[in-house]
C-alpha cells in the first residue's frame, strides 16, 4: 500500500516536510505490526493548495484524500491504522473532489499523480507518448500538428506556436536552438513551478519535439533563482533523461540528438521578456533588444531560436500525442485548448485548476475560489499579473480568452488570478505598478526608466491632493504605453489606469487623510 | 555537457568559505572559471559560482573573470550591479526572501513586511548588526495560494505571520 503526499514548494510551506517525518515514524513504530508493507511516496501538487498538505492513501478504489495533513495530526489520523474511506476525516477519492472533477487536466495530467523523478512512472501515465509519435513525423508535419491545435504561447504573449516554430525551421543556420523561458516572474502565478517540481519530464519531452520540428539541436532552460526546489528536481530529471535516452546523442535510438542545458537566472524580472531573457543567457545585463529581428532568426547568439514558456512546451507533449483535434475541440473564441488557471491571493481555496478557455471571471471566483479566505466582500481581481489590469465584480462576466479580455483593455497574461478584499487601497496598489516597473526597468527606454519613477511620484501627489495630477498621470501612461520598447514599460500603465477607472473613490485625498 | 550542478543553487544560502587572501580568491576563481569553460555566454553560471564559493564576488576575483572572458571590468561590473541576486558584500547568515508582490499583499504581506523590519532594525537589502540575518525583497515566489511566503535561505513558508516568520527564524538561526 502506498502514501501520497507532495512534495512541491506550496506544500512544503505548510508543513509537509514535518507530514513526511511524522508519517515515516508512524510507520516505522506502530503501523509496521498492523500495517506492514505500506510506503509513502513524494509526488507533485494537485493543485488545492488550501488542502496542502494533502496525503493520499491508496485503495483498489482509487485514492482517498485527507487534508491538510500537518505533523501533529499524524498520530491520531493513524491511531487505528492507516485511515481508509470511512474514517471521518476522508474528503473522498481524490478524483470525486470538486475541484478535481471539474478540470480538464491535460498539460497537468500527471501532476501530483506520479513521483516527480520516476521515469518508469511517466512513461506507464503516458509519458513518451508524443515524443514517439514525432520521431516517426517530418519537421514539417510536426509544426503542422501544433499550429492545427491553435496552441498560443502560454507565457503571456499569446503568439501562435506553430507559426513561431514554422519560421525557426524555415530560417537559415548551421545551429538552432530551444529556449525554454521558466523566469515565471509574474505575482498570482506558479503553473511553471507546480509543472517542473512536479513533472519535470514533460518540459523536457516538449523542448524535445520542439528541436526535432525546427532542426534545432541544443537546447537551454533559463530558471529563475526564485526557485531552489525546482532546480534541484529538473537537474536531476535531466540527469535521468539522458540515462533513459530520452535525451542526447541517439534519442530513442533514433538516432536524433538533442541536449538541454539549464541556467539559472539571477533575479531580474525584466528577463521574462523574451529578448532581454537572450542577452542574459549570453552572459549580459538583461536589457531589452528591439525587433525585429525576431529571436526565431536571430535569437541566442544570433541563431535562429524558439522561446516558448514552460507551459506551451508541456502542452506540446499532449497535443502530439492525442493529435491536433482533441486539443482545438476545446476552447472560446481564438483561445483554444486548456488552460491552467492560478487562483491566489485572498481567496478560500486557491491553487492551480487546468480548464478549457471560456469560463467567466465570476465562476472563477465565486464558485472554484470559493470568494475571499477573509469573508469579506471582492473588491478587485488582478488577472496577468504585475502588468495586468485591477477587474472590478462588475466585470465578473468577462469570459476568460485572450481577446475578451484585451477587448475590455486587459489581459490573461500568464492565468494568474489574484484576488483582493474591500480593505484593498487601489490608490497603493497603482503607486506599487509604478515603483515595481521602476525597480525592474532594465533601463533601455526612458518612458519605462524616468516614467515609473515620476508615476509614483505623481501618484503620491494625487494622495496629497495636488491639482491637475490625474491628467498627468492619465498622460504619463500614455507615454509609456506607445514609448516603451517592451512590456514592462508598455503594460505597467495597465493596473495604474484600470485602478483609476474603476476605483475613482480611492483617488480622492480625503480618502488618503481616512485611510492615514 | 552536464548541466549546472545543483550545489550552485540558490547562491545565497551556501555558507560562506573560509575566505582566504586576494590571491586565494583569484585561484579559485581560476578554477571555477575553468570548469565552465565548455559553456557558451559563461558570466551567469561562473558570477553564481563564485557567489556560492564566496557569499558573495569578491573584488579580487573580477580581474579573472575578465581576463578569462576577455571581457572588459566595466562589462562585468555592469552585469554584477544589474541583477538583484549578486552582491558585492557578504550576508548575514540566513537570508530572508519575502515576498513583496500582490498576490501577497493581499494577505497582509505589508503589514508583515513592515512588522518584520521594525523588528529586526533593518530595511530591505540590509544585513542586521550581528549578522544574523538579511532581508531581502522578492517578488513573487510562485507561492501565491499561501501569501504572505518567504524562502528562508531556500526553505518555503507559507501563510506567514510575524510571529510564524520569527519562530522559523529562531530555528534556522540560534
Amino acid at each position: 500500500m502506498t502514501l501520497y503526499l507532495s512534495q512541491d514548494a506550496a506544500a512544503r510551506a505548510l508543513g509537509a516536510d514535518a507530514t513526511a517525518e511524522a508519517l515515516a515514524a508512524a510507520l516505522a513504530a506502530a503501523l509496521a505490526a498492523t500495517a506492514p508493507g505500506v510506503r509513502l511516496s513524494r509526488t507533485g501538487s494537485r493543485g488545492m493548495v488550501w488542502l496542502e498538505p494533502l496525503l493520499e492513501v491508496e485503495t483498489e478504489a482509487g485514492r482517498y484524500a485527507f487534508g491538510p495533513v500537518t505533523a501533529d495530526m499524524v498520530a491520531a489520523l493513524f491511531a487505528d491504522g492507516v485511515p481508509g474511506p470511512d474514517h471521518p476525516a476522508c474528503l473522498g477519492l481524490t478524483e470525486d473532489l470538486p475541484w478535481i472533477k471539474r478540470q480538464t487536466r491535460l498539460t497537468f495530467a500527471r501532476c501530483g499523480v506520479i513521483a516527480p523523478l520516476d521515469a518508469a512512472a511517466y512513461a506507464a501515465h503516458g509519458g513518451l507518448r508524443g515524443l514517439r509519435r514525432a520521431l516517426g513525423m517530418s519537421p514539417a508535419d510536426i509544426v503542422e500538428e501544433v499550429t492545427e491545435s491553435g496552441l498560443r504561447g502560454r507565457g503571456g504573449a499569446g503568439f501562435p506556436t506553430g507559426i513561431k516554430w514554422r519560421t525557426v525551421l524555415g530560417a537559415e543556420g548551421p545551429r538552432k536552438h530551444i529556449v525554454c523561458n521558466a523566469d515565471e516572474g509574474d505575482s498570482g502565478t506558479f503553473a511553471d513551478r507546480m509543472l517542473m517540481e512536479g513533472d519535470p519530464f514533460c518540459l523536457i519531452e516538449g523542448m524535445v519535439i520542439a528541436g526535432l520540428a525546427t532542426g534545432a539541436d541544443r537546447g537551454f532552460i533559463y530558471l529563475r533563482s526564485e526557485y531552489p526546489d525546482a532546480a534541484r528536481i529538473l537537474a536531476r530529471a535531466l540527469d535521468i533523461a539522458r540515462a533513459e535516452g530520452w535525451l542526447g546523442p541517439d534519442i530513442l535510438s533514433s538516432g536524433r540528438a538533442f541536449e538541454i542545458e539549464l541556467r539559472i537566472a539571477a533575479g531580474a524580472y525584466v528577463c521574462g521578456e523574451e529578448t532581454s531573457l537572450l542577452n542574459s543567457l549570453e552572459g549580459k545585463r538583461g536589457v531589452v533588444r528591439a525587433k525585429p529581428p525576431l529571436p526565431a532568426l536571430a535569437g541566442f547568439m544570433g541563431r535562429p531560436t524558439v522561446v516558448n514558456n514552460v507551459i506551451t512546451l508541456a502542452a506540446v507533449t499532449g497535443i502530439l500525442a492525442d493529435g491536433a483535434a482533441a486539443y482545438r475541440d476545446i476552447g472560446l473564441g481564438r483561445s483554444r485548448g486548456t488552460i491552467p488557471l492560478q487562483i491566489a491571493g485572498n481567496v478560500r481555496r486557491g491553487g492551480l485548476f487546468e480548464v478549457g478557455f471560456g469560463l467567466t471571471l465570476g465562476e472563477i471566483v465565486n464558485d472554484i475560489a470559493g470568494g475571499t479566505a477573509s469573508g469579506r466582500p471582492v473588491k478587485a481581481v488582478q488577472v496577468g499579473g504585475p502588468l495586468g489590469a485591477y477587474f472590478p465584480p462588475e466585470m465578473f462576466d468577462t469570459p476568460f480568452g485572450y481577446e475578451e479580455f484585451a477587448g475590455r483593455d486587459g489581459l490573461i497574461g500568464h492565468a494568474g488570478i489574484v484576488v483582493f478584499d474591500d480593505t484593498a487601497d487601489m490608490l497603493a496598489q497603482a503607486r506599487f505598478a509604478m515603483e515595481f516597473c521602476a525597480i525592474e526597468s532594465c533601463g533601455k527606454c526612458t518612458p519605462c526608466r524616468i516614467g515609473a519613477v515620476r508615476g509614483t511620484e505623481v501618484i503620491d501627489g494625487i494622495a496629497r491632493g495636488e491639482p491637475g495630477r490625474i491628467e498627468l498621470l492619465q498622460d504619463l501612461c500614455e507615454t509609456m504605453k506607445f514609448g516603451s520598447l517592451c512590456a514592462l514599460g508598455g503594460f505597467t500603465p495597465y493596473p495604474v489606469l484600470s485602478a483609476l477607472r474603476h476605483f475613482p473613490q480611492d483617488f480622492t485625498p480625503r480618502h488618503r487623510e481616512a485611510a492615514e | 555537457m552536464a548541466s549546472q550542478p545543483p550545489e550552485h543553487l540558490p547562491p545565497q544560502h551556501l555558507p560562506p568559505h573560509q575566505q582566504g587572501g586576494p590571491d586565494d580568491v583569484a585561484a579559485r576563481t581560476r578554477q571555477i572559471l575553468d570548469a565552465h569553460a565548455e559553456l557558451e555566454g559563461p558570466l551567469l553560471p561562473v558570477l553564481h559560482a563564485v557567489q556560492a564559493e564566496f557569499g558573495h564576488i569578491p573584488e579580487a576575483a573580477v580581474p579573472e573573470i575578465v581576463q578569462a572572458l576577455a571581457l572588459s571590468r566595466a562589462e562585468v561590473h555592469g552585469v554584477i550591479s544589474f541583477y538583484h541576486d549578486f552582491r558585492t558584500t557578504p550576508a548575514g547568515r540566513r537570508v530572508i526572501r519575502l515576498c513583496r508582490a500582490e498576490a501577497c499583499q493581499a494577505t497582509g504581506g505589508d503589514v508583515l513586511a513592515a512588522d518584520i523590519r521594525a523588528r529586526l532594525g533593518i530595511d530591505w537589502g540590509e544585513t542586521t548588526a550581528d549578522g544574523r540575518v538579511t532581508l531581502e525583497p522578492a517578488f513573487c515566489l510562485g507561492l501565491c495560494a499561501c501569501g504572505p511566503a518567504a524562502l528562508i535561505d531556500d526553505r518555503p513558508a507559507g501563510r506567514l505571520d510575524t510571529a510564524r516568520l520569527e519562530a522559523l527564524l529562531a530555528e534556522a538561526a540560534p
